[in-house]
Formats: structure tokens, C-alpha cells, sequence
């Protein structure tokens, strides 16, 4: 093939290694195979051969198609839905298909990142033309051979078609003169109406995989002559390391070596993401994850104060009086607030808070690296590969192509793994102790590190006329690093006259994305607060919101929303009818954007020995096109139950610098017990280009949970975690 | 260090480490089956589920020179052909997201239904609540438990 096709987007450049000649069968393959599609389908049977048609596929001799998975998998299961969308353009039978985790790899695939749910809608035209341009090489190379028209041809199920001539060939057959072919400048992608595959329910490609305990995370990565290494980190936010004794440590059977790292060294230019806390570390490096653990308690270690150490009870003071008394930034303001607060009937104000949390992904942080002269070999759960690989050939003065990055799937994410500094730390300790180490965090160092969800604080205020209608609406919001306002979202544009303002607290605890950011608190306070001017109002809480966004619909107020407001109000009026509700309805309910996504819920809940238990929840998702029913439906429940844990439950608190909860037996995660028992979504039909879905469910669901609160015990819960500590009249 | 024998998913294996390592940690790395998997280490979670003589217990927890005389059986012991019921319930309810705790969630539950085939809503609840899903798939976990119990009467 001619070298001067390759500078085309790199989602259709063809691989280097292909050449137009075949690939030999890997044996590799045979351990990558989809074993629920085998399942399915127990004819299917490895090629002889393969044919690399470009960097997502793999054709084999008998017509089994490999589809890399480009993006890194948290859970969020892209790893089914991504190749899902090539499978569709290609026009290959799913049960033929085996599904491979790609490398980071920049030459061919864009925006290998995990984040801001954002892998199917930026990935969706890109995976769709990968299938149909290599389905154009197919059938070009069929008629080439037969002599015919490709406007003759018709493909179905992997197979060409001449149904003139009545002949057929199969992919595999073609493969390897397609692969020949020159790439066309357009392709034409299916009608919508035509898909077989998008929109059908397909199981997680790695679920047999799960189901069996075979190796796929970071944590289970082995190699031959491989270490383990554990790290110590300042036990308080505001110190570093001073000194180090590790005379005792070294001595100890089973350990290899104690090396000090230094992640962040002046002149060195990490990426953003890449940077924590506490960059200075002591790591113990040694024969197995125990060992290492233990000798790390042999260590003699001095810290000293590099930053004044925080309190929670001190924050929360600090906060509130930033909120009196601060000077804001006015992110937006629209008519005259103050002179509508100055002439109102009544004004209903409120302050919401919320804690900081960790993550706790279930999978704690781990990497594997080995570092040589030559080299250096990474593999680990990262959201930001590409971030990582950045950060570290600036840390090792060593060439981007001179180092590896294989992504392995990951127990979790939550925005956690966008902040490679374990896959830098991982990299540092293999260059100081000179061996391929593997470093593993214990729960209490993940729990204890930083990068939290950042402690909120914000206030409402709402003005009414004495008719009962929104005249003025304020929101002034804080928090650690940066405000949680998103001051264009609803319900600005709602009403004439309208204050956003931000503050931010400077705090030394760390901060980071969290499942859905700023989002994950804001649209709990929202929500709330709407429902509480809506009974200040009067109105039934759905009427009064949809009242509002008629406003938006008809006359908006400003010129910079958001969001949709005939798509918003569609899920709030769709989620009344699917939930059946009713006058006085004692359930909670809520509705909120974000990452492109609208999703609406009814939430019922009673209390159980005095504290609030959800019973069911109805939701109703906008997310366009949905690629996987079956994987979008658990992403749905999932932020539902995330969401409702963490409000109930979630908090890390601090005492001089020092975080309170350090492991399951303190911080309280949601239980089996305490979700719902029964999550009925339905997914709006309108045929729009797919977006977010990972994140959109859980900001809302923590309004309606407060919503119903009040419903059930006439308490307006603002403070979370809502259960915490005291018990909850009926 | 001490030589310890070990009957893991049937066979007879023989280590040599410190009686005071977790039984976790021995499975993991000195035995290379890695579907138990670690996640708190004080037996809060769950994520660590082993059978001790068809008893679901937190390998995390348990030090290796205290379980020599029993039988262990880890995920990859469950069954030969990854088709115990609740195996097979869990790929019927597509349970797993990021799939790190379902380990630990099936062997609790086949235990469960190993000692009580047909538990109803509380009892299937009481007994899961030991292990943490971070990703929520509560509801799906129930449910698969129960048609698991229907595959097995």
C-alpha cells in the first residue's frame, strides 16, 4: 500500500507492520478470545490466519473478526459498546466477533482516555467509519475479483454478496486483497433504522473472564523477577518527608530495597493530572505485597510541616464565613436580582453541604513498571495513558517511543485513575531499586492520599411574588479548589433576573474528579432547593419545574444555556407518567444535565430503624442513542446506587491534617441491604448521536433522595452524609 | 518461614513462607491464582472470599498457617468449566461492571445457597452484605442470586 494514505485520520490509517500481507495466526489470540461469544456460539473456531485490515482489525481466514476496544475500561463497559459500533459499520455477525484490549497507541487512536463520559460520543462517527471503511475495502476487493460494480454488492453478516451472479464470498475470504486496496475518501454509514447490533442487548465481553477469576486487572499483572513495592506517605496533609532510617527495614527477610522518590522534582514539567500531594516518598521494594507491607512498619520516618494542617470543624467555620463575607466572582448575572430579592413576596433561602470523599475504587492503586537503560515497560489501570507517558519521559529524560503502556481492565474508576502519580511513583521505584517492580497501595494508603471530591458549600436563594411565581434566583457556592456552580445550567435562562457567583477555598487537602465533578453535589442542592421553592410556590414539584423550563422553551432568559430545555422537560414529563405520579405524591423527584445527558427520577424511600432506605427508583434517560441496552441499563443503576450511598453514607473527615476514616471498617460504603430493590429505567428513542452515560444518573438521584427524605419525615436534609448521626422521625 | 501444605481447589500444594502471611496473599502470589482479589485487608469488604471448607471467609484475614488442614477453594475452584449456577447467573444478569468484586460476591454467594438453597429476600440480603460492590450492582447481584437458587431446586 502506498505510504501517502497513511496521513489521513488516524482512526483509518492502516498499521505499519500490515503491508498488505498477511499476519500469522497469534497464539496470543486464543487467550484473548471472547469467551461468551464462544459460549454462544461453540463452533467458533480461531483462524489459521489473520489479516490486519487496520489498527482495530483483524480479519481471519475463516471470517472472525478482532476489534480492538480503543479506550481505557473502568467498568463503565466501552470495551463491549466501542467495538459494538465497528461490528455494526462492518456488518459482521457479534457472535463472530473477538473483542481485544488496544495499547496506548497515539499513531493510530484519538483520545484514549477514560472521562467526562465522554468515550461513546467522541468515539461514535470515528468507530462507525472505521467499520464502514473497512467494509468498503471488502467489497472493493470483491469487485475486483469478480469483475462487477461495487454498487452490486451487498453485504450481510460478514459475507460479500453478487446476488446478480449469485455468488458470495465471505470476509475472510477477502481479507487479504482488501487490505491492499486504497482507502476510499468517503464512506457511507448506515441508516440508524438499519442497525442490528447498536441498540441490542449484548453481555460484557469480559464477563466469563470475571465470573472465573481470570487475570485481567493491574493487580493481577505478574512477570518473571518481578518485586512488589509499598510506599509510606505523610500520614498528614501539610507534611513531607523529612528523614528516612531504614536499617531495620532493609533487614528484614524478603526485602529487596528501600529507595526514596521524589515524584515532582523542580524543573521536571508533570502533566496536570500526574501530580500529588505527596510527591516525596519512601517505597519498600521486596519479594510480595505482605512482606513489603509489613517492613514498611519497620521504617523510621521524621516528617515535618510544610503546610498549616486542617481540621473539618475549622473548614466548615472557614467556609460559611467565606460564604457571608467573600468577594465573589460573578460568573453570570441576568436582570436585576437584587432589586427582585428587595421587592418579593417571599424569599426562601437554603445552605447545602457536603463532604470530602475518596474515591475507593474497589481495585486499589497499583502499577507495574519496569525501567531500563533502553526502555521503559508500563501496564497498569490508568483513565489517562497518554497523560501518563507524557509525565513520564519528562521524569526519566527518555524518549515517548521508548516507552510502553498497555492498559489493563480496571476495578474501578471514578475519576481517580485520570491522576497517574502511582503509574509515575511505579516508575520511579523500578529506576532506584533497578528491578521490574509492581507497587500496590494498601486500602489505607488509596483511602489516605488525596484527590478527593472537594468539600462543598453553597446557598440558595429564590424570590417569589405573591402569586407565587420565581422572580430572582441566587446561587452562591465554595469549595475546595473551586466552586461547584455551573452558573448556565438550569435554572438559569428560567428566570429575568439571576446571580451565579463563585468563591473558592484553598485547602491543602487534595482534590480531584470525582464520578460526575462539581455535578456530583451541585445537583443534589439544586434539586433540593427547587423542590422547597416549589412548595414555597405552592405547585407541585414536577408542574413547578416544567413551568420553568416552558420559560426556556418559549422566552429564554440569556443567551448562554446550557442545555435543552424541550429535551429536559421531555424526561421530567416522561418520568411523571412512567412513575405514575400523583397530586401530593410522597416520593422525591429530580431531573438535571450533565455530560450531555439528561435523566430524570422518582425516587421512594421510608425509614428503616431511623434512617432513610430507598425502595425504587424510576428513571428516565435521554442519552440519545443508546449502543448496549443491556450495559446501559447497569451504568444507570449503578450511578443510582453510587449516588444514593454516597449521600447517605459518604465522608472523610479530618483532624490536624489527618484523614479520620483510613479503611471499610470507618468509611461507609453503600451494602448490599441498602440499595434499592427494584431501578426501572427507560431510555428516551429520538435517534440523536449517543452521549454521556457513565456519570449522568448519580447527580440527580441525590435531590430526589432528599426530596423524599422530606416527603417521609417533614425534615429538609441539606447536609450530607443524611444519615449521619442522629436518627430520623417519620 | 515454614513449609505448609495447602489443599487448594482440590490439589496439594506446598509453599514456604511466614504461617503469619494471609492466606490472600499466598493464594495470589505464591499459588498464581489471581481471582481472589485484595481490598481492604481487615476483612471488611469482601473482595477476598474464599471457601474454607465450604465456608465463605476472608482469606485477607486468615493466616496461612491456620488453614493447613482445610480444604480451600478460590473463583477458579468453583467450578471446572465456569459453570456453577451462580456463575451462570451472573452472566445471565450481565451482573459485573468493572467486574473487581465479583469474586468475592459469587463466593458468597454459592456458599449461601450451599447451605441454604432456597433463601428468600432478607436472607440472600443478610448474607451479601458483607461484600462491597463501589460500582452498584446490588440489584443485579439479588437478582442473580436468586435465579441461581432456581437453577440449583
Amino acid at each position: 500500500m502506498a505510504t501517502n494514505q497513511t496521513n489521513r485520520r488516524s482512526f483509518l490509517k492502516l498499521t505499519a507492520t500490515t503491508g498488505g500481507g498477511l499476519m500469522l495466526g497469534f497464539s496470543y489470540l486464543t487467550s484473548c478470545r471472547n469467551e461468551q461469544t464462544a459460549k454462544a456460539n461453540p463452533e467458533l473456531v480461531m483462524p489459521e490466519e489473520w489479516v490486519s485490515v487496520n489498527a482495530f482489525l483483524k480479519i481471519g481466514d475463516n471470517g472472525v473478526v478482532t476489534i480492538m476496544s480503543p479506550n481505557p475500561e473502568i467498568g463503565q463497559n466501552v470495551k463491549t459498546a466501542m467495538p459494538m459500533i465497528v461490528a455494526e459499520e462492518l456488518d459482521v455477525d457479534w457472535n463472530n466477533v473477538v473483542v481485544e484490549q488496544a495499547p496506548l497507541d497515539t499513531e493510530n487512536f484519538e483520545r484514549q482516555i477514560a472521562g467526562g463520559s465522554q468515550s461513546i460520543r467522541h468515539g461514535w462517527e470515528p468507530l462507525r467509519k472505521t467499520g464502514a471503511t473497512a467494509r468498503h475495502l471488502l467489497l472493493a476487493a470483491a469487485a475486483q475479483q469478480w469483475e462487477v460494480e461495487m454498487a452490486d454488492l451487498r453485504t450481510e453478516n460478514g459475507v460479500v454478496y453478487h446476488d446478480g451472479s449469485d455468488r458470495s464470498l465471505g470476509y475472510g475470504e477477502l481479507a487479504s486483497v482488501a487490505a491492499t486496496l486504497p482507502l476510499p475518501d468517503e464512506v457511507t454509514l448506515k441508516d440508524p433504522k438499519d442497525f442490528r447490533i447498536i441498540g441490542n442487548a449484548k453481555k460484557n465481553v469480559d464477563a466469563k473472564k470475571i465470573v472465573t477469576g481470570q487475570p485481567l486487572y493491574g493487580l493481577d499483572i505478574q512477570r518473571e523477577g518481578m518485586k512488589y513495592a509499598s510506599i509510606l506517605h505523610p500520614p498528614v496533609f501539610g507534611q513531607s518527608l523529612k528523614s528516612v532510617d531504614d536499617a531495620e527495614a532493609k533487614a528484614l527477610p524478603g526485602v529487596h530495597s528501600v529507595v526514596v522518590i521524589d515524584a515532582a522534582p523542580e524543573g521536571v514539567q508533570l502533566q496536570w493530572s500526574d501530580v500529588n500531594a505527596f510527591p516525596k516518598l519512601v517505597a519498600v521494594v521486596g519479594d510480595n505485597p505482605w512482606t513489603v507491607m509489613q517492613a514498611r512498619k519497620a521504617l523510621k520516618v521524621e516528617w515535618e510541616e510544610s503546610s498549616p494542617a486542617e481540621s473539618t470543624a475549622d473548614r466548615r467555620l472557614a467556609l460559611e464565613r467565606q460564604l457571608d463575607e467573600g468577594k465573589a466572582e460573578v460568573a453570570r448575572r441576568d436582570g436585576d436580582p437584587e432589586g427582585a430579592f428587595a421587592a418579593a413576596d417571599r424569599i426562601v433561602e437554603r445552605t447545602f453541604y457536603a463532604p470530602f470523599l475518596p474515591h475507593n475504587t474497589m481495585e486499589p492503586m497499583n502499577f507495574f513498571a519496569h525501567v531500563t537503560d533502553e526502555g521503559a515497560e508500563l501496564i497498569g489501570p490508568i483513565q489517562t495513558p497518554e497523560f501518563l507517558r507524557k509525565s513520564v519521559s519528562a521524569l526519566l529524560d527518555m524518549p515517548e517511543d521508548k516507552i510502553s503502556i498497555d492498559m489493563t481492565r480496571m476495578g474501578g474508576g471514578f475519576g481517580r485513575r485520570l491522576y497517574g502519580n502511582f503509574g509515575v511513583e511505579a516508575t520511579l521505584i523500578s529506576k532506584a531499586a533497578g528491578v521490574p517492580i509492581k507497587l500496590v497501595y494498601t486500602r489505607e494508603d488509596d483511602m489516605t492520599q488525596g484527590t478527593y471530591r472537594p468539600e462543598y458549600l453553597v446557598r440558595y436563594r429564590a424570590a417569589l411574588d405573591s402569586d407565587g411565581n420565581l422572580t430572582a434566583f441566587h446561587v452562591r457556592g465554595t469549595g475546595a479548589g473551586g466552586s461547584p456552580i455551573f452558573p448556565n445550567r438550569y435554572p438559569a435562562g428560567t428566570v429575568d433576573n439571576y446571580l451565579a457567583e463563585n468563591l473558592s477555598n484553598e485547602s491543602n487537602i487534595s482534590t480531584g474528579a470525582w464520578r460526575a465533578p462539581q455535578s456530583n453535589f451541585i445537583a443534589g442542592a439544586e434539586q433540593a432547593f427547587l423542590d422547597e421553592v416549589a412548595e414555597a410556590a405552592g405547585k407541585d414539584p414536577i408542574a413547578f419545574r416544567l413551568e420553568l423550563f416552558d420559560r426556556a422553551i418559549n422566552d429564554p432568559v440569556g443567551e448562554d444555556n446550557d442545555y435543552d430545555a424541550e429535551r429536559y422537560a421531555n424526561v421530567l414529563s416522561e418520568v411523571r407518567d412512567k412513575a405514575g405520579w400523583s397530586d401530593g405524591d410522597q416520593r422525591g423527584v429530580a431531573a438535571y444535565y450533565c455530560h450531555n445527558s439528561y435523566v430524570a427520577q422518582v425516587l421512594e424511600a421510608e425509614l428503616v430503624n431511623g434512617q432513610p432506605r430507598v425502595n425504587e427508583v424510576h428513571c428516565v434517560v435521554d442519552c440519545g442513542i443508546v449502543v448496549n441496552p443491556e450495559g446501559a441499563n447497569n451504568q444507570i443503576e449503578g450511578g443510582i446506587i453510587d449516588g444514593i450511598g454516597h449521600a447517605l453514607y459518604g465522608a472523610v473527615t479530618f483532624e490536624n491534617g489527618r484523614p479520620q476514616q483510613q479503611n471499610f471498617d470507618s468509611y461507609r460504603l453503600i451494602r448490599h441491604n441498602e440499595a434499592p430493590k427494584a431501578i426501572h429505567t427507560h431510555f428516551v428513542e429520538n435517534g440523536i448521536a449517543p452521549t454521556g452515560l457513565g456519570e449522568p444518573s448519580l447527580p440527580p438521584v441525590i435531590g430526589a433522595l432528599a426530596n423524599a427524605i422530606y416527603r417521609i419525615t417533614g425534615e429538609r436534609v441539606s447536609e450530607q452524609p443524611f444519615a449521619a448521626p442522629r436518627e430520623l422521625k417519620g | 518461614m515454614a513449609t505448609i501444605q495447602l489443599t487448594i481447589n482440590g490439589n496439594q500444594r506446598s509453599v514456604d513462607v511466614d504461617p503469619e502471611m494471609p492466606l490472600l496473599w499466598v493464594i495470589r502470589d505464591e499459588l498464581k491464582l489471581v481471582g481472589t482479589k485484595y481490598g481492604c485487608g481487615i476483612g471488611a469488604c469482601g473482595a477476598c472470599t474464599v471457601h474454607i471448607d465450604g465456608i465463605a471467609m476472608r482469606s485477607c484475614s486468615l493466616p496461612v498457617g491456620e488453614v493447613k488442614n482445610s480444604a480451600v477453594t478460590t473463583i477458579e475452584g468453583l467450578s471446572e468449566n465456569g459453570d456453577h449456577p451462580v456463575q451462570l447467573a451472573w452472566l445471565e444478569h450481565d451482573v459485573p461492571q468493572c467486574g473487581y468484586c465479583q469474586a468475592g460476591q459469587i463466593m458468597t454467594a454459592a456458599s449461601l445457597l450451599s447451605n441454604s438453597p432456597d433463601p428468600d429476600d432478607a436472607e440472600i440480603s443478610a448474607s451479601m452484605n458483607g461484600n462491597i460492590c463501589r460500582c452498584g450492582t446490588y440489584t443485579r447481584i439479588h437478582a442473580a442470586v436468586k435465579t441461581a437458587a432456581q437453577k440449583l431446586s
